[in-house]
């Protein structure tokens, strides 16, 4: 099994490794260069030059991309060509509040998703849970701004009992920033949640039309005892890895709803840098969300290997 | 003796057992492909049209739903963003599987190293969070339609190439296509006239699954402002545009945000009605 692990990290390594290479081409090979994106229209070839000799862009690509993915792996991410501060220290200041956002909704969003799929494998094919199962589907196919909207024309316009923006500021108690998460972690709950119940649904049901269930079934036991003796310890493992695949869904949702709600996170630099093509930038908020991405995605098969006896103790 | 029942055509059989969530999914559909092709059923207005100074007038002064943040007309702004939105959706999902059936059947067929290499790049770019990888891209290329159609469409290839490999490779094990290699029969052959054939039903079903998401791509790309430029707007740029009428309780920015969520629903009703069909022993037999 510890071998099985090590090739499953070893893995993700290589494919963080192919994700800095293409983050670095990505923004590099394409026409226009760094040096353009600075100065603009009114770009002569002699200021060209000199910008592109200060920022170092006259040497070749590989030679940049060894020392940018040496000054990353040291936290410096360079310097952002819009305001001229180190990338590091912008990206500091934002990513607490990214994460708060998403832990909140992850903890809040995981135990009621797990219920309603549960409940739903439960009375499979019933009143219950084709409701529910109807309400998870529109809610997937939402977009994040329309619940966002929804929420905020609801409890921020019409009721005032929450804030419109999530911005904090430094003079506010801290039950007044709690107040302005609570719309944009609401959001982000209930989008995560409709994937992830419908995904334990299916699960658990995959698990429900095997022959130990039947057997379980056929000697007498209540389907609820069924669920949780027989049928749940084995769901186990693909119930794990919904959780962490939906996390990841997290990395891009973040982005949405920070918008939405003007919220100072990752989310919402990385949007901003995009618009002024402040590639450094840019460059160093998709590494992170990336990195996010393949680790929630790492932790998924991890688990799944662990929660596995088959994998666990191997013949 | 009783009568033997009237016979029933094969295709009125196959109408009537459409469930009732598959038949609204079908009228939602239906009603915005037709404002799509002839917008001037609803629109009354051309979608620059300043009607009024006002911002976010009431219903009557600019149109049936009222004015937009400019005093344009909403619904008519409405009807041409679902032109094009659905537009894009349809070209890109139509791009995206062309392009990830043809690699997913190539690869699945042959086992040379061209194989080995398409999959390998195909893992990479599904190691990336989808809107992430358009946003680097978008940086770099900056916004214009066409890397909108290109970004889009290539990261939904990869999803469709990930699904058509794996048919495939299941399809080709089969006895028929063996059958159709001992007759001497070209790869082209054995693609389109053996593999294709029976992967259709759930290729339909993950054609609408890409178009939902190619919708909300799009959208939430237009949202962001990294999609389609104003003065043009799909619906996510009309969201955006609108969304400050939230303060002055406008539900501006809700109506094409509703839009968005009819169509998205109404194809995953769709969507479940097929595969609740193809599947249904697995997830309703046991109860």
């Amino acid at each position: 099994m510890v071998s099985l692990i090590l090739r499953r990290v070893l893995v993700s390594v290589a494919v963080l490794w192919l994700v800095t290479i293409l983050v670095f081409s990505g923004t590099e090979i394409l026409p226009g260069d760094v040096a353009e994106a600075v100065l603009g229209q009114n770009a002569t070839e002699e200021s060209l030059a000199a910008v592109r000799q200060r920022l170092g862009l006259d040497r070749p690509a590989l030679v940049r991309y060894v020392e940018w993915l040496r000054h990353a792996s040291t936290g410096n991410l360079g310097v952002s060509l819009a305001s001229g501060r180190p990338v590091s220290e912008m990206m500091e200041e934002r990513i607490g509040n990214t994460l708060r956002l998403a832990i909140f909704a992850a903890l809040i969003a995981v135990p009621i998703a797990l219920t309603i799929g549960m409940l739903g494998a439960l009375r499979a094919g019933r009143m219950l849970d084709r409701s529910l199962s109807t309400m998870t589907l529109c809610f997937m196919s939402v977009p994040e701004y329309f619940v966002a909207a929804v929420l905020v024309l609801i409890f921020a316009v019409r009721l005032r009992w929450l804030p419109v923006t999530a911005t904090p500021h430094a003079d506010e108690s801290s039950l007044q920033s709690l107040a302005g998460l609570v719309l944009p972690v609401t959001t982000l709950t209930v989008v995560l949640l409709a994937h992830m119940a419908r995904m334990t649904r299916a699960a658990i049901l995959n698990v429900m039309s095997s022959p130990y269930v039947e057997n379980a079934t056929l000697k007498g036991m209540t389907r609820a005892r069924v669920i949780v003796r027989h049928a749940l310890p084995n769901a186990l493992p693909p119930i794990l890895n919904v959780v962490a695949l939906n996390l990841a869904y997290l990395v891009s949702g973040v982005i949405v709803v920070e918008t939405v709600f003007n919220y100072p996170g990752l989310g919402s630099l990385m949007v901003s840098a995009v618009a002024t093509h402040d590639l450094p930038l840019v460059q160093a908020c998709a590494l992170d969300f990336c990195i996010a991405y393949v680790f929630l995605n790492l932790a998924a098969d991890v688990m799944s290997i662990l929660a596995n006896p088959r994998l666990r103790y191997p013949k | 003796m009783n009568a033997p029942p009237p016979p029933r055509s094969r295709v009125w059989t196959c109408v009537s057992q459409v469930p009732v969530s598959a038949w609204i999914g079908i009228v939602i559909l239906a009603f915005w492909v037709v404002l799509a092709v002839i917008p001037s059923l609803l629109a009354g207005h051309r979608e620059a049209d300043v009607l009024t100074n006002e911002s976010f007038a009431a219903p009557g002064v600019a149109g049936l739903l009222g004015g937009d943040y400019l005093g344009r007309d909403l619904l008519s702004r409405l009807v041409y963003a679902a032109r094009r939105t659905l537009g894009l959706a349809v070209l890109i999902t139509v791009l995206a599987f062309a392009a990830g059936v043809f690699f997913g059947f190539l690869v699945a067929a042959s086992r040379r190293w061209i194989g080995l290499l398409l999959n390998s790049i195909n893992d990479v770019l599904l190691a990336f969070p989808s809107l992430i990888l358009a946003l680097i891209v978008i940086a770099a290329l900056g916004t214009s339609l066409p890397v909108l159609i290109l970004t889009v469409a290539m990261i939904e290839a990869t999803r469709v190439f990930r699904v058509a490999r794996a048919l495939g490779m299941d399809i080709v094990a089969m006895d028929f296509v063996e059958a159709a290699r001992a007759r001497g029969e070209g790869a082209w052959w054995i693609m389109l006239r053996e593999v294709l054939p029976n992967a259709i039903p759930p290729l339909a079903a993950e054609f609408g699954v890409r178009f939902t998401y190619s919708i909300l791509f799009i959208s939430a790309l237009g949202f962001l402002g990294l999609g389609v430029q104003p003065p043009d707007a799909d619906w996510g740029v009309m969201v955006r545009e609108n969304l400050q009428g939230l303060l002055f309780g406008s539900i501006a920015p809700l109506v094409p945000a509703a839009a968005i969520a009819s169509v998205t629903i109404a194809v995953n009703l769709l969507v479940d009605a097929q595969l609740r069909r193809t599947t249904s022993d697995v997830a309703y037999g046991l109860a």
